[in-house]
C-alpha cells in the first residue's frame, strides 16, 4: 500500500494528495467506477435499471437484518440479504402474473419499509442516515482491497458471460436454441449486480448509486454503434466522472457522491444533445 | 441412354448429400400444462429431413407453445426421438430456431457481429472483434446474401434484412431441425417473397428439417409437405390439399 501512496504522490502534484484518505477514495474511485461502467452496459440494454435501484435501496433492510441478528460486519448481511432478494425477484418475474415493474417496486417498498422500521426503532435512524449519501472519503484499506477483488471477479464473470448474456438479451428462445442456459445466467448477473452494489453503496450512498451505474452507459449509447465502443466509452466517461467529481468535492467542500453524478449527468446530456445534432444532419 | 443413366446417377448422389431423407425425428406425446389447463395434449409428429411441416391455426392455439416445447425451454411431457436410419443409431437432435422478432431496442450499440457472434462464439465480443469470427458470421451471412450488414447496427435492420440474419444465425451450426416463427409483421411483399425462397433454398441445399408456425395459407399451399392443423391437438394432418379443403379447416377458419 505505501508503495501505491507513493505513486500517487508522484504521479500527482496536488494539495489534497498529502491526505491519506484522499489517496484511499482515489483508488476506490478508481476501482468502483470501471465496475460501474462495465456493469452498467448490460443493465441499460437488458433494461434492469429499475431493479438495480430496488437492489440499492434493499441496502438498508440488510443492514437492518444485520442488527436484529447482532452481526458486527454488516457488509455480510447486506450482501446475503441483496443476493436474496435478487433471486427472488427473478423467481417472481419468471412466474409472468404480474409485470415486472409492479413485482420490483412492491417488493422494493416493502424491503425499505422493514429496513427503516427496525433501523427506526427507538429513534436513533440518523446513525444510519450516511448510508443514504454514502461517504467515499472514509474508505478504509481492507475495503478498497475487497473492490479489488470483486472487480477481477466481475472482469473474469464477463470474459466468460457477456456473450451469453447479450444473446440472453436479445431473444431468450433464440439462446436457448443455442444451448445457453438462461436462467442460470440472469440469476448469476443478478447476484453479481448485488455484490457489487452492496460492498460500494456505503461509499457511494443508497439515494443515487443507480445513478451511477446507468448514467455512464447511457451516455456511451449516445456515441456507440457496436459493443466495444459501448464498453470503452462507458467505462471512460464513468472514471472521468469519478475522478473529477472526487477532485471538485475536495475543493468546493461538496458530498463526493453527488458531485460524481452530476458530472456523469452533464456527459449524459452532452452526448444527447451532440447525437441529436448528428441525426439531423444525417 | 448411358449418359442420360450416369447423369441421373449424378443428380441422385448430389440429392442425397443435401436431404438424404435417412433422418427422422419422432415427437412423441407432448402435453404442456400450465396448473389446471391444458395447453397441448398429446402431440405425435413424425418428421423426415427435407421437408417442410407446417402449423397452421388459430391464435392461442398452442403453437408457439410446441415450438418452445421441442426446445425444451418450458415443461412438457413426452419425449423426441431423433434417428439416423443409414445407420440405425439414435444421435442427439440439434434444433434451429428463427424467431418472430428480436428485442433491441432503438440506438442499440449493437452490430450484426456482435449480435450473431454473441449466439455462436464464446470469443468476448466486448473485447475485440477476432478475425475468426468476423470471417465465418459474414460466410454465415452470405448464404442469404447478407454479408453487408456485417458492420451496421443491428436496430437498423429493416424486416427483410432481419429475417435473412435470423436464418443465418439458425443455420450456424446446420441444425438437424429448424424451427420457424414466420414474421407477420415488418415485412413487405417482396420480403416475405424472398423470406419462402430461402426456406426453399434450405430445403434444397441443407440436410435438416423445418417446422414452420405459418399464418400464409398460400404460402402453405405453395411449399409445405405436412400441415399440423393445431387447437390444443392436431385436429388435422396431411397434405396442404387434404387439410385446407378439409372440414375440419373450415369449422377454424371458416
Amino acid at each position: 500500500m505505501e508503495t501505491i501512496y507513493h505513486m500517487i504522490e508522484l504521479v500527482l502534484p496536488f494539495s489534497w494528495v498529502k491526505y491519506d484518505f484522499m489517496k484511499n477514495a482515489l483508488l476506490a474511485v478508481l476501482l468502483i467506477t470501471p465496475l460501474f461502467g462495465i456493469l452498467g452496459t448490460m443493465i441499460v440494454n437488458n433494461r434492469m435499471a429499475f431493479f438495480s435501484d430496488a437492489l440499492g435501496h434493499s441496502a438498508l433492510t440488510g443492514v437492518a437484518i444485520g442488527t436484529v441478528f447482532g452481526i458486527v460486519n454488516t457488509n455480510i448481511s447486506m450482501i446475503a440479504f441483496a443476493v436474496v432478494f435478487a433471486i427472488f425477484l427473478n423467481q417472481i418475474k419468471r412466474r409472468k402474473t404480474v409485470s415486472t415493474d409492479t413485482v420490483i417496486s412492491v417488493f422494493a417498498s416493502v424491503s425499505v419499509a422493514i429496513g427503516l422500521m427496525i433501523l427506526s426503532r427507538g429513534g436513533n435512524f440518523a446513525k444510519y442516515s450516511a448510508l443514504l449519501v454514502g461517504d467515499i472519503l472514509s474508505i478504509k484499506v481492507n475495503e478498497i482491497l475487497l473492490l479489488f477483488v470483486i472487480l477481477i471477479i466481475t472482469l473474469l464473470f464477463w470474459l466468460w458471460g457477456f456473450n451469453r448474456l447479450l444473446a440472453i438479451s436479445v431473444n431468450e428462445t433464440l439462446a436457448k436454441s443455442k444451448n445457453i442456459n438462461s436462467y442460470l445466467m440472469e440469476d448469476l448477473f443478478s447476484i453479481l449486480i448485488a455484490i457489487i452494489v452492496m460492498s460500494s453503496v456505503k461509499w457511494v450512498g443508497i439515494l443515487i448509486i443507480n445513478a451511477l451505474l446507468i448514467l455512464p452507459a447511457a451516455a456511451s449509447r449516445n456515441m456507440s454503434s457496436n459493443a466495444r465502443e459501448y464498453h470503452l466509452f462507458s467505462i471512460l466517461i464513468s472514471v472521468y466522472s469519478g475522478v473529477a467529481g472526487l477532485i471538485i468535492s475536495y475543493y468546493i467542500g461538496t458530498a463526493t457522491g453527488p458531485t460524481i453524478v452530476i458530472i456523469a449527468a452533464i456527459l449524459f446530456f452532452v452526448t444527447l444533445f451532440l447525437n441529436s445534432l448528428g441525426r439531423k444532419r444525417a | 441412354m448411358n449418359i442420360r443413366l450416369s447423369r441421373n446417377r449424378i443428380n441422385s448422389a448430389r440429392i442425397q448429400e443435401a436431404a438424404c431423407g435417412l433422418h427422422c425425428i419422432q415427437i412423441k406425446g407432448i402435453t404442456v400444462r400450465d396448473g389446471e389447463r391444458t395447453i397441448l395434449e398429446d402431440i405425435n409428429l413424425h418428421i423426415h429431413c427435407g421437408k417442410i411441416t407446417a402449423i397452421i391455426g388459430k391464435n392461442g392455439a398452442g403453437k408457439s407453445t410446441l415450438m418452445k416445447a421441442i426446445l425444451g425451454e418450458i415443461k412438457h411431457q413426452g419425449s423426441i426421438e431423433f434417428t439416423d436410419l443409414s445407420m440405425q443409431t439414435r444421435s442427439h437432435l440439434k434444433i434451429g430456431y428463427v424467431p418472430q422478432h428480436l428485442n433491441i431496442e432503438r440506438n442499440t450499440p449493437m452490430s450484426v457481429y456482435d449480435l450473431f457472434a454473441s449466439f455462436i462464439s464464446n470469443s468476448p465480443i466486448f473485447l475485440r472483434k477476432n478475425p475468426l469470427v468476423y470471417k465465418r458470421v459474414k460466410e454465415q451471412l452470405a448464404i442469404f446474401e447478407g454479408q453487408e450488414l456485417i458492420d451496421m447496427k443491428a436496430c437498423d435492420l429493416s424486416g427483410g434484412e432481419l429475417q435473412r440474419l435470423l436464418l443465418s444465425i439458425a443455420i450456424t451450426p446446420v441444425p438437424n431441425l429448424l424451427l420457424l416463427d414466420e414474421p407477420v409483421s415488418g415485412i413487405d411483399r417482396n420480403g416475405m417473397q424472398l423470406f419462402y425462397k430461402n426456406i426453399e433454398k434450405l430445403k434444397v441445399n441443407f440436410d435438416l428439417a423445418m417446422i414452420i408456425v405459418s399464418h400464409d395459407i398460400e404460402f402453405v399451399r405453395k411449399y409445405a409437405d405436412n400441415v399440423i392443423l393445431l387447437d390444443q391437438k392436431i385436429i388435422k394432418e396431411g397434405s396442404p390439399q387434404e387439410v385446407l379443403e378439409s372440414i375440419e379447416f373450415q369449422e377454424v377458419f371458416g
